[in-house]
């Protein structure tokens, strides 16, 4: 196993949640696409980690850290989709146009 | 120390790692492409789990199974809560992506940076085909560098969640007041 074979998978998934976050319209799924990028972040940070070999494992304490933040990420934008339902009653993020013009 | 294609090929790990991150893409690309919101929410496990063994692949055992304990277990079970609460239609197909006039753009942006960070890959580390260390990082030695090296990021993280909790009931909670009028 390479580095090369773990950074292009990280850059390809990477652009697969790119994708989904600029075309979902659903807001819990542009939420499931930012955690795709995610995926993608951690996996070049672990395989980095291992590639470099560094004694305070710098890479993987980054993931661990990208991975309670993340939780924390998603257990406040469900908040805020919730949120937005209530109000609204949609989670259509094409419709959040309040502030658009 | 290089790896040349026919070195590579012939590995064992390497035809692992080609069906696992096969899976990894395909269910990635699930996620951003069903047309049910429950699909696309259970294909978020497939690439989680995909990320998690590779993980397990590269000796990151502790990062693997908070993956599995994290994501799988925890973060999957939010989006379903979160769909089920936006009432989305849990059993029929409908579209969830925007128009065509807005995929078109949004994949290609996607391949063009695609393009550009293979390229910027390939052209920084695609001399330095050296193989990867294939020793485990013990979990010890990660939880002494977490409480010796990370320890203030550790708990600036901690400090993160609390708020994070507060903030998530803060939201979600119905506001009433004591005259019965909600905010």
């Amino acid at each position: 196993m390479t580095i090369v074979q773990f950074a292009l998978l990280g850059a390809a998934l990477f652009v697969i949640g790119l994708y989904g976050v600029l075309t979902r319209k659903n807001a819990v799924l542009v939420l499931a696409s930012v955690e795709v990028m995610l995926a993608a972040v951690n996996v070049n940070l672990v395989a980095f980690d291992v590639y470099l070999g560094d004694a305070s494992h710098a890479g993987q304490m980054m993931a661990l850290f990208i991975i309670a933040l993340a939780a924390a990420e998603v257990g406040i934008g469900i908040a805020i989709v919730l949120m937005i339902f209530r109000n609204r009653r949609s989670a259509d993020v094409d419709e959040l146009d309040a502030m658009r013009y | 120390m290089t790896v040349t294609f026919t070195d590579w090929i012939t590995e064992v790990a390497n035809w692992v790692f080609l069906v696992i991150a096969l899976a990894t893409l395909a269910g990635a690309l699930m996620v951003v492409t069903a047309r049910n919101v429950v699909r696309a929410v259970l294909a978020l496990v497939v690439t989680f789990a995909g990320a998690a063994a590779l993980f397990l692949m590269l000796g990151a055992e502790f990062v693997g199974w908070t993956v599995v304990l994290v994501y799988i277990g925890a973060v999957i079970i939010l989006f379903l809560i979160g769909i089920m609460i936006t009432r989305a239609p849990l059993t029929q197909n409908t579209e969830l992506s925007g128009p065509m006039a807005m995929r078109i753009p949004a994949a290609i942006l996607s391949v063009l940076l695609f393009a550009v960070m293979a390229w910027a890959v390939i052209a920084s580390l695609g001399a330095d085909m050296i193989p990867l260390p294939d020793q485990a990082t013990s979990t010890a030695s990660l939880g002494e560098t977490l409480f010796t090296n990370w320890v203030i990021p550790f708990e600036a993280v901690s400090f993160v969640l609390l708020a994070a909790l507060i903030g998530g009931i803060a939201l979600a909670r119905k506001d009433t007041t004591e005259e019965g009028e909600t905010t």
